[in-house]
Parts: C-alpha cells; sequence; structure tokens
C-alpha cells in the first residue's frame, strides 16, 4: 500500500448544498471516493490509500487534471483504491463531484 | 456522533425494473429496493469504521467494510436493511463487516415489530480475520435466532455476484425466507473447495453449468431452500421482499421440528441422485434437462406447481 496526499486550490466552491456523498467499490481496477465537504471555498484536499506502488506521479497528474476541469472548492475527498487505471479514477472523481453537488443534506 | 448517511444518488422513477441486480453495487440495491429516498445508513462511510486487520497484510481497506445498514421504507412499512457488496474481498465476513449486521439484528430483537432484509452478496469468511469472522457468523446466527425468537421477521434475498457461501449459505439457512433468482447461488462448501477436498470427480468447479444447476437460484428454489424465485431486477426483489414478508409467520418449537422433518423427508427422497437433473426427474418434472434453459416467467409458474416450500416450517 502506498498513501498519498495533495492540496490544490480550486478557483471557486463546488456547487449545490449536499455535505457528503460516495461512490465506486474497492476491488481490483476499481476504487471508492469518499467526499465531504470540509473545507474552505477554494481549497480541495485528496487523500490516497491505494494497492498499487509506485504511481505518485500519476496520482499528481490525474488530480491537478480533476481539479482544473471540475473546481471542487471546499471539499476533500479520500479515496481506497484497488488499482483503478487513471481513466477509471478520472471518472470516480467525476460522479463523486456530481453526486455531492445535488440538492439535499 | 455524525449525522446518519443519507444515499447520494436520485434514481429516476421506474428504474428498479430496469436494473439488474445482479450487476448492482449494494448501495444501489438499497437504494432502488426500499422506497425512494427512504434509505438511512447507520455508521456510513463518514464515520470510517475500517476494518482493524486488512492493513497488517497491507491490503486496501473500504469504509464501510464491505457492509451497508441502515433503516428505511419499504411499502410505507418501515424496515432494517444490511447489503452486502460482493466486490469487495468477495463480500467476506470480517470483523467490523459482522459486527454491523449483529448491531442490525439485535436492534431488531429489540424493537420487535420491524423486519430485517439480508441482501446476501459473500464467498464467506474473510480469511485475513479468520478467528474474527468465523466468530462473526456465529454471533450472527444467535442474533438472528434470539431475533426470530422474539418475532422479527427475517427475509434474506439472494443474487449477488459473489453468491451466498460459507458462513453466508449458514446465516441463510437461519432466515425466516428467501427469495433468490437465477444468478443467485446458495451453499457452505463453494464449487473449488468441494473439488480441492473431494477429487474433480465428485465435482468439476470449471463445469459452470454443474455449478448452476446445483448451486443456483432454480434447483434452490424447486428444493424449498428458498420460497420465491424472481427474475433478476431490482423490483423483483422488492416484490419478493413484500411477498415473504406477508406470508412468514411465527417461529418457535414446532417449526424448528417442522424443518427437521422436511429436511430428513428431502434427504430420503433425493440423497441417492447423483445431480441435479436426477431430482428434478423425480420431482416429475417433463424433460427436466431443459429446467436451465427455462426463461423466468416460464420457471416460475412450473415452480409454483411442482416446486416444495419451507412456508410451514422455517
Amino acid at each position: 500500500m502506498e498513501d498519498f496526499s495533495f492540496q490544490h486550490r480550486a478557483r471557486q466552491r463546488a456547487g449545490g448544498t449536499r455535505q457528503t456523498a460516495i461512490i465506486g467499490v474497492v476491488a481490483s481496477g476499481n476504487l471508492e471516493v469518499l467526499v465531504e465537504r470540509v473545507l474552505p471555498d477554494v481549497e480541495c484536499q485528496l487523500e490516497i490509500k491505494t494497492a498499487a506502488v509506485g504511481f505518485g506521479e500519476v496520482w499528481n497528474a490525474v488530480t491537478a487534471d480533476f481539479v482544473a476541469r471540475y473546481s471542487p472548492g471546499g471539499l476533500k475527498f479520500s479515496i481506497n483504491d484497488g488499482g483503478a487505471r487513471p481513466d477509471t479514477v478520472s471518472l470516480r472523481l467525476a460522479q463523486a463531484v456530481r453526486l455531492i453537488e445535488e440538492d439535499g443534506q | 456522533m455524525t449525522a446518519p448517511f443519507k444515499h447520494a444518488a436520485q434514481f429516476p422513477e421506474g428504474r428498479a425494473s430496469t436494473t439488474s441486480f445482479n450487476e448492482a453495487s449494494a448501495r444501489t440495491r438499497v437504494a432502488l429496493l426500499l422506497d425512494a429516498g427512504s434509505f438511512v445508513e447507520f455508521i456510513g462511510p463518514e464515520q470510517r469504521e475500517v476494518s482493524p486487520h486488512l492493513k497488517v497484510f497491507d491490503l486496501p481497506e473500504q469504509f464501510n467494510d464491505g457492509i451497508v445498514v441502515g433503516r428505511g421504507r419499504l411499502d410505507g412499512a418501515p424496515v432494517f436493511v444490511a447489503a452486502q457488496e460482493g466486490r469487495f474481498m468477495g463480500g467476506a465476513f470480517g470483523e467490523v463487516h459482522g459486527a454491523k449486521l449483529i448491531g442490525l439484528l439485535r436492534a431488531a430483537r429489540e424493537m420487535v415489530s420491524i423486519p430485517v432484509l439480508i441482501l446476501f452478496d459473500t464467498g464467506g469468511v474473510r480469511l485475513q480475520e479468520a478467528n474474527a469472522g468465523e466468530l462473526a457468523i456465529a454471533e450472527i446466527m444467535r442474533a438472528m435466532m434470539e431475533a426470530r425468537m422474539a418475532g422479527v421477521k427475517v427475509v434474506g434475498l439472494i443474487g449477488g455476484r459473489s453468491g451466498c457461501y460459507g458462513g453466508g449459505g449458514l446465516i441463510a439457512g437461519c432466515c425466516s425466507a428467501l427469495a433468490v433468482s437465477e444468478p443467485g447461488r446458495i451453499a457452505v462448501s463453494g464449487p473449488e473447495v468441494i473439488e480441492t477436498n473431494r477429487g474433480v470427480e465428485e465435482f468439476d468447479s470449471r463445469d459452470r453449468a454443474l455449478v448452476w444447476r446445483t448451486m443456483g437460484g432454480k434447483n434452490r428454489r424447486l428444493l424449498g431452500a428458498a420460497d420465491v424465485f424472481t427474475d433478476d431486477t431490482i423490483q423483483g426483489f422488492r416484490d419478493a421482499a413484500l411477498e415473504l414478508l406477508g406470508l412468514v409467520g411465527a417461529f418457535d418449537l414446532d417449526k424448528l421440528k417442522a424443518e427437521q422433518v422436511r429436511l430428513a423427508d428431502r434427504l430420503r427422497s433425493f440423497g441417492t441422485c447423483e445431480d441435479a437433473v436426477d431430482i428434478w426427474t423425480a420431482e416429475g418434472v417433463a424433460h427436466a434437462e431443459s429446467i436451465p434453459d427455462l426463461p423466468a416467467d416460464q420457471f416460475i409458474s412450473l415452480a409454483n406447481k411442482i416446486g416444495r416450500t419451507s412456508r410451514d416450517a422455517r
């Protein structure tokens, strides 16, 4: 296992009112993303625990691209990864933002 | 204490009828099985109650330890629900995973009037947590028996990818009633376990047709191990759960004795059969070999005619 932590500045606060959301399953080639609205508006944090060792540069690139595209300000992402490919990681992150941007609690 | 975790995804109306139970995640199954928006999770993922054992083996954790538990409504009436995530470590029972189900069953015992739905999807005990997992199975069976003796109905729904094996098969056997779909499999020893211990001539685990006609939903329904057979949709399982909650009666010593008689009779009738097809033939099914190919609706009408149920026992 290898752990990473990334801090990014987001352009703006993520929309919606929901406080938490979760998507995905920890399985081979898959991951779960828990997202919580717990940070100041322009901050974004990603905590990653991955079973695939040695991919820090790829995680850095994928998460930086994600923050630039979606501007998930105020959100903390906690990821348990079972060795997902970068495209699957991008998809799950996008799904997590989509879920927490719904209205509700 | 944080607020109960509400499921975030909102599904359009009618989605339950078009969603495969087998392919859905535990969370999607619960969201579509219960009345829309009614599910409230206990010990949600934000509480991060993960396994204390997996990090010792350098293995990834999941925030819900592979099981979603909570309360909701089914056709307006309150229910407790537990759903295993069969894709996380084969839905296997670890210490935390098991404790969540034990807690749910004990809550049901205290409430008495609220039934429990268990969406099984498990290969059995999580090997990395062997002793804790085995203890969890025993404690779940005790908690279920105590809940049932108090008057709680416990209905198992089996149609996940991992089937319902090992200790999961034992727990399923303790339920008030079971519903199963064709891809759902129910057994204690799995195909590979039998082959490893008894040899390939006893059971060829690579023969998928053999696995399904022996352990699959159709045979389990015809033998009376499962009371309702449903097509593989979440709506199908919702309807089956509602039907079974209406049918389950009281649980007492007479029921247990009747179950013992039913099982002894089953062994007497079919104990010498070499294959599930022999059992179906002995039950009087014409062209028994065609049963695995029957579409769900045709199979259900056949099963309702000749299939056994455990309704008077169990």
